[in-house]
């Protein structure tokens, strides 16, 4: 018996048969897994995605140093919502180097937080292009560090912030606070979804 | 999390023999969070990735759960498991959102959830 299937797992319902995602994403020691595991009924597991650059056709004979992979961890948790919907909520680090990892995550999530520290707010843009780049509905929930209190309309201008986009002021490490975020966000895709009730086939992924 | 994690650091070699050689799953049917359901019991002399895969998914596990378990990359997982899929010994449950925007009655469901927690 190995170690994992000796672990105590936290099983889901026999008929659970539609999983859901959202993503949270952010920079490095925002807050992701902290968010995550305030409201996932399991402890936040993690995983590894990787990418080949020559995996798509036949291998280059090139050597074996020209076509290492590119390796992203990522934490998840899980929150079973009903007999059937469970939902996944993946923390994704916010670096541009990973955007082949969000090109896989945000493919059919229903909407992404992007959780910053209002410390560092640079931290978030390419995340937030990104995501508008993929049309995926995002938040923004800033994390309460405790640092100097910045005012919403000042961390819009910063962020340069549509106006439809909700922001919010969240604690992480607080289930209640978290929820709602994900609460919020959800609100949000509902507002998006009664704009635009035609369902549209899902866009190639962008380079 | 001390767990050696087979994968990262592992010789690639070893990857490339747990899949016979391949670096791809035959589609990429098995999103993250497609619910695999095992339909059998594990049997003597399967690979042990397998027979891992099967005893772990008695119960609903999605895909990115069965990757964590093994301490496998969601890449070999995909191919792991498109291999038992092949054969009959586990069932997809794949997510219903297949358009860019979720439902009304998705996120009815999942706002009423997250309002149960």
């Amino acid at each position: 018996m190995d170690s994992v299937t000796s672990e105590q797992r936290q099983t889901l319902h026999s008929t659970a048969d539609n999983g859901l995602k959202i993503v949270v994403v952010g920079g490095f020691g925002v807050g992701k897994t902290t968010l995550v595991r305030s409201v996932s009924e399991i402890r936040p597991l993690n995983t590894e995605e990787t990418m080949t650059q020559a995996g798509e056709g036949v291998d280059d004979t090139g050597g074996v140093a020209a076509k290492t992979a590119t390796t992203v961890a990522f934490d998840f948790g899980r929150i079973s919502l009903d007999a059937h919907n469970v939902l996944y909520l993946f923390g994704a680090p916010g670096q541009e180097r990973f955007w082949f990892l969000w090109d896989r995550l945000f493919s059919g999530t229903l909407g992404a937080v992007v959780l910053v520290d209002t410390r560092r707010l640079a931290d978030s843009w390419y995340a937030i292009d990104r995501l508008e780049h993929h049309g995926t509905p995002f938040v923004v929930a800033c994390n309460d560090f405790g640092g100097p209190v910045h005012t919403a309309g000042q961390i819009r201008e910063a962020l340069d912030l549509a106006d439809e986009v909700p922001l919010v002021f969240c604690d992480a490490r607080s289930r209640e606070s978290s929820k709602q975020v994900l609460i919020t966000l959800v609100e949000h895709l509902q507002s998006v979804v009664a704009q635009d009730p035609t369902p549209q086939p899902i866009p190639e992924p962008a380079p | 999390m001390s767990r050696p994690r087979p994968g990262r650091d592992d010789s690639p070699d070893r990857l490339y023999t747990l899949t016979g050689g391949r670096s791809r799953a035959g589609s990429d049917a098995f999103d993250l969070v497609t619910l695999v359901v095992a339909e059998s019991d594990p049997v003597p002399g399967m690979q042990s990735e397998h027979a891992s895969i099967l005893r772990m998914c008695r119960f609903p596990t999605a895909v990115v759960e069965v990757a964590a378990g093994l301490g496998l990359p969601v890449s070999i997982t995909r191919i792991l498991l498109a291999d038992l899929h092949d054969t009959g010994r586990i069932s997809a449950r794949h997510p219903r959102a297949s358009y860019r925007l979720p439902d009304h009655d998705i996120l009815e469901q999942v706002l009423v959830g997250l309002r149960n927690l």
